[in-house]
């Protein structure tokens, strides 16, 4: 794996700070990602998670600072500016459209067309190809509406939807909040796979086993403010908590712990 | 280890092949591309997981239309004539029309309340350029009566969508409007005496209804449209099929050209029949059969095969996601108005081709009401995002065997509306109750 000390960041941010009115919810925020790494954003409620992902959106242009794409300085004022740079942002509601099948929602806003009618076979071989790579395998049918399959298949379609736009950076929100044991296992897995086919990743999370069941980089907002950041053997639950909770740590990670096992760290 | 209660809830359960996920690692480990169907029982499978989940309503309401077929036949023992059969397909082809226009709206999840009286307005621009002083040829008079409608829905559309007024709103207010623009376009008119214009002198105008096809001619027609039926479907399930992609079986295929021939081969021969009398002779498929199944294909077509339907499904179902998908959600609403005005005036002027004339005492509102409810019994739902033309087609011909069988017992206009009323709400009901079986209705 390339350590992220190498440089060679797909997007990175500098000096990043964005005020409602009286309220600064972003003040001056560095952070790097990096193709074919998953970094963790963490942070308590409020800590400015949504405000930083919108910004990035082009939803809410920023106050102050800078965005670099590839070490090029741009400027992503728009959904559309970001879509053209190859960021794509999956939301918690995932945006499909439950009467539509896979391949439907795969597509949307992007049919393919042959003299004018919808072209569904190239459609759907290109959806095929596009799940099959990211070993979705437990979908009966690429042709049965959204509606019927599990939050985490869901998931997969929207992932799979990114992929197929030749997403470079995939930002999730919350990608695993209202899933069970084992479809959370799908997408983190899923989000492994991403992240292997050379994608930027940032998955925003809560949920600290996810954060270092799949993440190799995290950084930590708190108040607002970049609290921590770097890679994820530098960290523990304890120390996460503290910069969430307070933005410091008085913590060192002990002996050279990998942590491959989180829940057991808690009790060392 | 916690229960996967998600994973069950998500995942159909019934007469599905994929056996239920045993434990956490299995959901992983499943062998690569059970993606494409293959054997008819995995077919059957999935669709029987449509039909639970209220995607292919259709089956329930042939077996509806035949119990009131049977039940009718029984009462007045009569129903099931030709002149009959072919009577009631003529009034179904003014609701199914209408249900064809009213599609536009609801599978937007929005609905049209003026179509019937934008349907008459257009009929009557149609009846005044046929008549004198303008005695303008059938096919100038029938286009630009269809565009009047067309940008009658686009204005409409436009306050929809550009002001966001509710559509039920403007529409309710078109419902009044267009019949007092209707009555005040006859009223400058002073040849339409009593408000009654007759185009029953332009023979082909007229005849759309009740003009026939000799019945020779009507089953070359009928062998040429199921050829291109048959065609089309055998080649393109086939190209899918060797392309590795879904597609049914070949015997699935195989039934459902069969099952379209047969019940076509059934209308042309019950259309030869002589419904007059042994001395002026009537038989013969009549023209709106083949201009309903041409309005039928087109819209078929366009909901299925261009972006413009795609995009109206995926309105009706979630707006945030299609203007985040990059779709101009208010342009092909305004679009979808106009083009069910467009619709509605083709209703309008089947009804005044079936009537032989246009007048100003048309009652609207029922037409309207019968409109929505061909599409509704048809299975297109009221709550968006679901729902196809040919739906209106069947649920057309269910209101007007109703409507049909009503006046041969004698009930009268009361007992009718009642009736009417009762089964659309039924129709509702079924929709409501569909809807909330499935798993993300909220």
């Amino acid at each position: 794996m390339v350590g992220a000390s190498e440089g060679g960041a797909l997007l990175s941010l500098r000096g990043l700070s964005k005020s409602f009115g009286p309220v600064r919810a972003l003040t001056q925020v560095d952070l790097d990602l990096y193709p074919g790494h998953v970094t963790a954003l963490a942070g308590d409620n409020g800590a400015g998670k949504s405000v930083l992902i919108k910004t990035v959106a082009g939803l809410w242009p920023p106050d102050e600072g800078e965005l670099f794409w590839e070490g090029r300085r741009v400027h992503v004022h728009s959904p559309r500016d970001a879509e053209a740079l190859g960021i794509t942002i999956i939301y918690q509601d995932l945006a499909l459209c439950d009467n539509l099948d896979i391949v439907q929602n795969m597509f949307l806003g992007h049919e393919r067309r042959r003299m004018g009618l919808l072209d569904e076979t190239s459609m759907e071989k290109t959806a095929r190809k596009t799940l099959e790579a990211l070993q979705v395998t437990t979908i009966r049918s690429i042709r049965q509406p959204v509606e019927s399959l599990s939050g985490g298949q869901r998931q997969s379609v929207a992932v799979a939807k990114a992929v197929m736009a030749n997403a470079r950076l995939v930002i999730m929100d919350e990608p695993t909040a209202a899933l069970g044991v084992t479809q959370t296992r799908m997408v983190l897995d899923l989000i492994h796979r991403l992240a292997e086919q050379g994608v930027a990743v940032m998955v925003v999370s809560h949920n600290l086993n996810d954060v270092f069941e799949v993440a190799d980089r995290i950084a930590i907002l708190h108040l607002g403010r970049l609290a921590a950041a770097g890679d994820i053997i530098e960290f523990d639950r304890a120390r996460v908590v503290d910069y969430m909770t307070s933005g410091t740590s008085e913590r060192s990670v002990g002996n050279g712990r990998r942590p491959e096992a989180p829940a057991e760290e808690r009790g060392s | 280890m916690a229960v996967p209660t998600d994973e069950q809830r998500g995942r159909p359960t019934a007469g599905g092949p994929v056996p239920p996920v045993p434990d956490v690692v299995a959901a992983t480990e499943v062998p690569v591309s059970p993606v494409v169907v293959g054997s008819l029982r995995e077919y059957l499978g999935t669709q029987w997981q449509r039909i639970r989940s209220g995607q292919s309503g259709m089956l329930p309401i042939v077996l509806g239309l035949i119990l009131i077929v049977v039940v009718f036949q029984v009462l007045t023992s009569k129903y099931l004539t030709a002149g009959d059969i072919v009577n009631i397909l003529a009034y179904g082809s003014i609701f199914v029309t209408f249900g064809l226009a009213e599609t536009f709206a609801l599978v937007l999840s929005e609905i049209d309340l003026s179509i019937s009286y934008v349907g008459f307005v257009g009929a009557m621009i149609m009846a005044e350029l046929l008549n004198r002083p303008f005695d303008w040829p059938w096919w100038a008079a029938v286009v630009v009566a269809l565009l009047a409608c067309g940008v009658i829905g686009l204005v409409q559309g436009a306050l929809i969508t550009k002001l966001r007024i509710p559509s039920f709103v403007v529409t309710l207010a078109g419902l009044l409007g267009w019949q007092g623009f209707l009555i005040f376009i006859t009223g400058a008119d002073k040849t339409a005496v009593g408000g009654v214009l007759s185009i029953s002198e332009n023979r082909i105008v007229w005849g759309i209804v009740n003009a026939q096809m000799s019945p020779v001619a009507g089953w070359i027609v009928y062998a040429a449209v199921i050829a291109a039926f048959a065609a089309y479907v055998w080649s393109r399930d086939g190209r899918r099929r060797a392309s590795g992609l879904s597609a049914p079986p070949r015997s699935i295929t195989a039934a459902t050209i069969v099952g379209v021939a047969a019940l076509g081969a059934l209308l042309v021969w019950v259309c030869g029949f002589n419904r007059g009398s042994s001395i002026v002779v009537l038989e013969g498929v009549p023209y709106f059969v083949p201009v309903l199944i041409a309005v039928i294909v087109l819209l078929t077509v366009l909901f299925h095969r261009t972006r413009f339907g795609r995009y109206l499904y995926a309105i009706g179902a979630n707006p945030e996601a299609a203007r985040r998908a990059g779709i101009r959600v208010a342009a092909i609403r305004t679009l979808a108005f106009m083009l069910c005005s467009f619709t509605a005036g083709i209703a309008g002027v089947i009804y005044a081709s079936r009537q032989g004339s246009m007048s100003i005492s048309v009652t609207g509102g029922v037409y309207t009401l019968l409109g929505v409810a061909a599409a509704v019994i048809g299975g297109t739902s009221l709550f968006g995002g679901r729902g196809k033309p040919v739906y209106a087609v069947i649920g057309g011909v269910i209101v007007a065997a109703i409507y049909y069988g009503l006046f041969l017992l004698g009930v009268s206009a009361d007992g009718t509306y009642m009736a009417i009323a009762v089964v659309l709400v039924a129709a509702a009901t079924v929709d409501t109750l569909a809807r909330r079986r499935r798993p993300s209705a909220t």
